[in-house]
């Protein structure tokens, strides 16, 4: 029992400081019911060496993302992580340190999420960003229980550009908090659909852009729509790497951007620990959820950070709080501004042009395969393609044969009707022979 | 002056002040002064190498590129230097005893870290088909099995992301449970005072009313008052346990009793599983649901305020509303059920994108397979040992919230012995930051007059908890012979001296400007 300290002869004597004869005495007030004296039906410990065992073996059960060419995005992207961030998450300081209510010995992650918050606000082009949520489909979430607040208006609008995931996460929790949630029918360019649905009743619209299929969008017409109609505009991004090239939200009018950070620092992990960026108006950020961290100083007047605008949190308001949130994501926020530290805005830039152009070499691919129809106008790194047979099929035939080609639309809405629909996603992992494989294996089996 | 310097109010012939001798940079010995980012960054400058890309074709961008993106870069060696220099000033559950009650700052293994970077658990997007993720499913089935047996609950849901988000899924659970069974009216939760802040917000998050239950003097609920606040219209009462004093509440099952005989749900608040974990199981209890804080009980890492993770088991009667996606075995392997349709439609929707925190679900899983059946239960009995020894000797001196009978895996204490001392219970702990501690959970609960919860967690040697016995004693006798000057401008010896948090929130400065005249700082270093 490796991670235990005491030994049994400090339990003696501290059971004697204590006055009480066996640990059972400490117990006691836990009814004798709820005291079973055997040991659950579980195994016994196990040493380092038996626990990497059982676990490298699951691992290995599983074809890692870089095993082989891939093109899954919707939601979680595969990309390159300089070696430098990983290695300074693991740092003591930042890894073992608890959420820095004592600012005087937590400098180091105030300083950090200032940076974060900062960066955030830049990226989305909005004046204020809060110090990370979850991830992006609760950002989302969090995001339109916001704009019930702002607007005291119970109805949102959800594009049919939006993840579905996010969208139902959206319906789940917001729907609990009263509001009623419009979904728009899932359509690849689906964007200018929602200005039909504002109306004097919507606290906001949830664009996303590039959205689900990969079509970007200049949203601006929806926000001058929205604003007509004293609702909000929010728009979501999953894919933070596109910020590099495209135009920011703040640029296109929204009032509220939120995104999936994962992209920038982090790696797939199967769907979690992800990071959500939030970002709003500075008008608006006395109703923001989440964690903020502000600028001050000290008793001497030299320059300190801490946790600020508290009151708006559970830990001081309870019911009356703007959210539940206590826990976030703070070191894959780390890992998200470590990473973009290194890029800096040039290599951002650059790193969202090599992204797309080999979205540029994947489109004109898999155009020139019979069977295969691209269905998204304008893109970033995602595209959607209409297949001859359905997508779900198609991606686990490839899957077995060691290509990773997609996610099939039908997996994020079963009920979409948009079953021969592949979301594939190119970034700068993906090489030129992985591109031409991915082709071929196409064009073999859709000739048959 | 300084090139670190530029647009900073730092004083450097200042800094340090407090122990009589001033360095000419503002740095002391070890510890580096450091610039924020947008001081010490380059704009142009970037650390990463990227391919080129000549001849970029915008023609598919649909007329949407930006040309005002303005970030600092910085090469790598400076990266590593501007984010080691920052660490430094962290307090870290690795360099000292972290005692923040309710919090259970245990030791991280770092194991746990080495598994989660396994390939095919960080490598591994959450669409792959199941035929390519087999062994994460796996993994998930194995951590929910262990989940349902240390806590005697027939169910999980996996997916919440932190103890809140738990809290949020274990109500939506609930009120999909009332609905079903056409009790919908029921809008009412019970919450005892001494709750933590989430629980009344995440019952006002779900449109529900909060009603307070009073506490015993022996810091319990108090049965009595919950009887009479129980009534048709209650929903649900959320109650922690062993509660937010530290203490075991002794009529359990009675509590459970009632509110199952009102019609209501007990939920259970399980941010302090760690004291019971291996011994008791909550199930025994009669707890229809409660979220497990894996990165409490389970010891993966804070990381300076998440991610974290908040599985959710559920009783019977609530195991059908779980939400998706969940594990399901069929002849083939296993697969994930993704929809709230068919068999799952009773489901109450899905917490979040994809399927929860996998990293986290890695590393608890890593480290129960580590203590295994035995030593968890060895965990709860040094968690509970190491917090009653606080209390006894601490009590010397300070004095116990709860003096009778033990508590269970912190050790909770009032200002009471402060009293005439002119010293108040921040004071007290800011004090704390000079003798090398991180303070304890302060002002709550909010029963407990300046309250000072303090939790050791059993991954404490006896010799560390005897420094920190000696240093907190040796505060309490400067507090009673009058030394106020010690702990009225605490801390004098941390990186900074006590913060201005009302300037802070009065004109909130949330991101870092250029100066007023518009124009950057100039580029620094090499550019």
């Amino acid at each position: 029992m490796r991670y235990l300290p005491l030994t049994p002869d400090d339990r003696a004597e501290m059971l004697g400081v204590i006055g009480a004869a066996t640990i059972d005495d400490l117990f006691r007030d836990v009814p004798e019911a709820a005291r079973p004296a055997d040991l659950f039906d579980l195994p016994l410990h196990a040493g380092e060496l038996e626990v990497e065992r059982e676990l490298s073996a699951l691992s290995a059960k599983n074809r890692a993302a870089g095993a082989g060419p891939f093109f899954l995005g919707a939601g979680a992207y595969k990309h390159h992580v300089p070696a430098t961030v990983d290695h300074i998450i693991q740092r003591s300081e930042f890894l073992t340190s608890y959420t820095p209510y004592q600012p005087e010995i937590a400098q180091g992650t105030l300083q950090v999420l200032f940076e974060f918050q900062t960066q955030v606000a830049a990226l989305t082009g909005l004046d204020v960003a809060n110090a990370s949520m979850y991830d992006g489909s609760t950002a989302t979430a969090e995001a339109v229980m916001m704009a019930q607040r702002v607007t005291r208006r119970e109805k949102a609008v959800l594009s049919g550009g939006l993840h579905p995931h996010y969208a139902s996460t959206t319906q789940t929790i917001a729907h609990a908090e009263g509001m009623e949630i419009v979904r728009l029918p899932a359509a690849v360019d689906a964007e200018a659909a929602v200005i039909e649905a504002i109306d004097a009743e919507t606290a906001c619209v949830v664009v996303q852009t590039p959205n689900v299929f990969g079509v970007v969008t200049d949203v601006s017409k929806i926000a001058e729509a929205a604003h007509a109609a004293g609702a909000l505009l929010i728009v979501v991004t999953t894919e933070a790497v596109s910020y590099g090239l495209m135009k920011s939200p703040g640029a296109m009018g929204a009032d509220i951007a939120v995104a999936e950070g994962q992209s920038i620092g982090n790696a797939l992990n199967f769907g979690g620990p992800y990071v959500g960026l939030f970002a709003c108006r500075e008008k608006l950020v006395r109703q923001m959820p989440g964690r903020l961290c502000g600028e001050t100083v000290d008793a001497e007047g030299r320059r300190g950070y801490v946790l600020t605008l508290s009151t708006r949190e559970q830990h001081i308001r309870r019911e009356k709080a703007t959210s539940n949130i206590c826990t976030n994501s703070g070191l894959c926020a780390l890992a998200f501004s470590i990473h973009l530290s290194l890029l800096g805005g040039a290599g951002l830039s650059q790193l969202a042009r090599v992204n797309h152009s080999r979205a540029r070499e994947l489109r004109d691919a898999l155009a020139g395969v019979a069977g295969v129809e691209v269905l998204t106008p304008r893109f970033f790194n995602e595209l959607a393609i209409k297949t001859s047979v359905p997508a779900a099929q198609l991606a686990d035939e490839l899957a077995a044969e060691g290509i990773l080609a997609g996610v099939p639309f039908s997996r994020l809405d079963p009920a979409g009707g948009m079953d021969d629909v592949l979301l594939v996603c190119a970034t700068e992992t993906n090489t030129s022979q992985d591109i031409a494989a991915l082709a071929a294996a196409l064009s073999r089996k859709l000739a048959r | 002056m300084s090139m670190l310097n530029v647009g900073r109010p730092t004083r450097p012939d200042t800094a340090g002040e407090s122990t009589g001798h001033a360095s000419l940079s503002g740095g002391r010995a070890l510890l580096q002064d450091e610039g924020l980012l947008f001081e010490v960054g380059g704009w142009e400058k970037t650390g990463v190498d990227l391919d080129e890309t000549p001849g970029f074709d915008e023609s598919d961008l649909g007329g949407l590129v930006r040309d005002d993106l303005r970030l600092p870069g910085l090469s790598e060696p400076e990266a590593v230097r501007h984010y080691v220099r920052l660490s430094q000033k962290n307090h870290a559950i690795d360099l000292a005893l972290y005692p923040l009650g309710s919090c259970t700052m245990k030791h991280n293994p770092r194991l746990n870290e080495k598994m989660a970077r396994l390939p095919g658990f960080a490598d591994l997007h959450p669409l792959q088909p199941t035929s390519t993720t087999q062994g994460a499913l796996e993994l998930m089935d194995r951590l929910a099995h262990w989940l349902k047996t240390l806590t005697g609950m027939p169910a999980v849901a996996l997916t919440p992301k932190a103890g809140a988000h738990g809290e949020l899924c274990g109500l939506l659970a609930i009120k999909a449970a009332h609905e079903a069974a056409g009790q919908g009216h029921r809008r009412r939760v019970l919450v005892p005072t001494s709750a933590h802040g989430t629980n009344p917000a995440t019952a006002a998050f779900v449109g529900y009313s909060v009603t307070e239950i009073a506490q015993t003097d022996d810091g319990r609920v108090d049965l009595s008052d919950l009887a009479a606040k129980l009534s048709d219209d209650v929903a649900a009462i959320m109650v922690t346990n062993p509660n937010t004093c530290g203490l075991f509440e002794r009529d359990i099952l009675e509590i459970s009793r009632l509110t199952h005989e009102a019609g209501a749900y007990f939920y259970c608040d399980g941010a302090n599983f760690n004291a019971i974990v291996g011994r008791v199981r909550p199930g025994d209890l009669g707890v229809d649901a409660m979220h497990i804080n894996l990165h409490k009980t389970f010891s993966t890492p804070h990381g300076g305020g998440g991610p974290g993770a908040g599985p959710v088991v559920l009783s019977q009667a609530l195991a059908a509303f779980a939400p998706a996606p969940w594990v399901v075995h069929d002849g083939e392997g296993l697969r994930l059920e993704e929809e709230t349709a068919g068999e799952a439609a009773q489901a109450f929707g899905r917490m979040s994108a994809f399927h929860g925190q996998m990293g986290m679900f890695v590393r608890a899983y890593a480290y129960m397979r580590s203590h295994g059946a035995d030593g968890l239960r060895q965990v709860a009995e040094d968690a509970v040992l190491n917090a009653n020894y606080l209390k006894a000797r601490l009590s010397v001196a300070m004095s116990p919230a709860f003096p009778e009978g033990p508590c269970m895996h912190e050790a909770l204490f009032d200002d009471s012995w402060l009293e005439g001392t002119g010293i108040t219970t921040l004071d007290f702990a800011k004090a704390m930051i000079d003798e090398g501690f991180h303070p304890m959970t302060m002002y709550f609960p909010l029963v407990v007059h300046g309250a000072m919860l303090i939790e050791p967690t059993e991954t404490e040697s006896k010799q560390e908890l005897d420094r920190f016995v000696h240093a907190l004693l040796g505060l309490a006798e400067a507090a009673k012979a009058g030394d106020v000057e010690r702990f009225k401008g605490a801390p004098f010896l941390a990186p900074l001296r006590r913060l201005d948090e009302t300037q802070a929130a009065r004109k909130p400065k949330l991101t870092w400007r250029p100066e007023p005249t518009g124009v950057a700082p100039a580029p620094l270093a090499a550019e």
